[in-house]
């Protein structure tokens, strides 16, 4: 006999064989109490951990940005050199269009 | 008046858990209709089947309503039992001797007259036997396509697979299958 019919009357077979769905007594009370077993997830309780985990490697990397800026700034430029780029800022414009009239 | 589903549904999301009972009884023998096609032995269907209503149950605020809850429930024990599948693959290849004495008489009735019933409860035996013997996806598409006779569409929703790949994993499976008969009557005649 061929493979394909074969393989035709074995699902025949197959397809009258229609399981049973019958449900065993009680199964919803077993989903159900299965159900209010299961751990709650608390949102706030999740973020809160969150929190405490990241907060020793972001106080370390605060500490390490702080040492490196203090000991790679340059020093600040004095006063005086200050006052003049700020006058010499403010007075660029009018400088160029002295030039143009 | 029964409360519908969408009444259930919209009460478990407000957090009334016991709201979920009544969708359970609705809804139990269907799907335990649907764990016995993939597993044999009754205390693996009882898990299957909750942990589908555990996980519909978790997954209740992805449902959007756009289908009848049923579907999605559905689709939530295909791919449970799709999971059970690949979690208890058997690997042992049957062979002409593992088969009963009937299951033996029915091949032969079918080779000789080839009036053999397909209600014979030897003819469900064997392809009980023939199904365990293939892949996981490969069982998963020979069942939904060619035993519960559903459309490729319909696989692929349920399944969430392409359509081509629904079509690629039937063909496979039919290959696989044709082989594995091939195997067992060259056994049987040799």
């Amino acid at each position: 006999m061929k493979v394909t019919e074969l393989e035709k009357r074995l699902l025949a077979a197959a397809r009258a064989d229609r399981p049973s769905d019958r449900v065993p007594y009680a199964f919803e009370k077993r989903v159900m109490a299965h159900i209010a077993a299961l751990p709650t997830v608390d949102a706030w309780a999740l973020w809160a951990r969150s929190l405490w985990r990241a907060a020793i490697p972001y106080a370390v990397a605060v500490v390490c940005l702080a040492a490196w800026l203090h000991f790679s700034a340059e020093p600040m430029a004095p006063a005086d050199q200050i006052t003049m780029d700020f006058e010499n800022a403010i007075l660029v414009a009018v400088e160029d269009s002295a030039i143009v009239f | 008046m029964e409360p519908t589903d969408p009444e259930l549904i919209a009460a478990v999301l407000r957090g009334d858990q016991a709201s979920f009972e009544p969708l359970v009884v609705r809804y139990q023998p269907r799907v335990f209709a649907t764990a016995r096609r993939y597993a044999r032995r009754e205390e693996e269907v009882e898990d299957v089947v909750q942990e589908v209503f555990v996980k519909a149950f978790q997954k209740l605020g992805s449902y959007r309503a756009e289908a009848p809850f049923e579907h999605w429930l559905m689709r939530i024990a295909v791919r449970v039992c799709f999971d059970f599948l690949r979690r208890h693959q058997r690997n042992r290849e049957m062979r002409f001797t593992d088969l009963s004495d009937d299951e033996s008489e029915w091949l032969d009735r079918l080779g000789a007259k080839g009036d053999a019933s397909p209600d014979a409860s030897a003819a469900k035996q064997l392809v009980g036997r023939l199904l365990e013997q293939l892949s996981p996806d490969a069982r998963l598409v020979i069942t939904l396509l060619e035993i519960e006779e559903r459309s490729v569409r319909e696989i692929a929703q349920m399944t969430g697979w392409s359509e081509t790949l629904v079509k690629v994993r039937a063909f496979r499976a039919r290959a696989q299958m044709r082989k594995l008969l091939g195997k067992m009557q060259q056994e049987k005649y040799l």
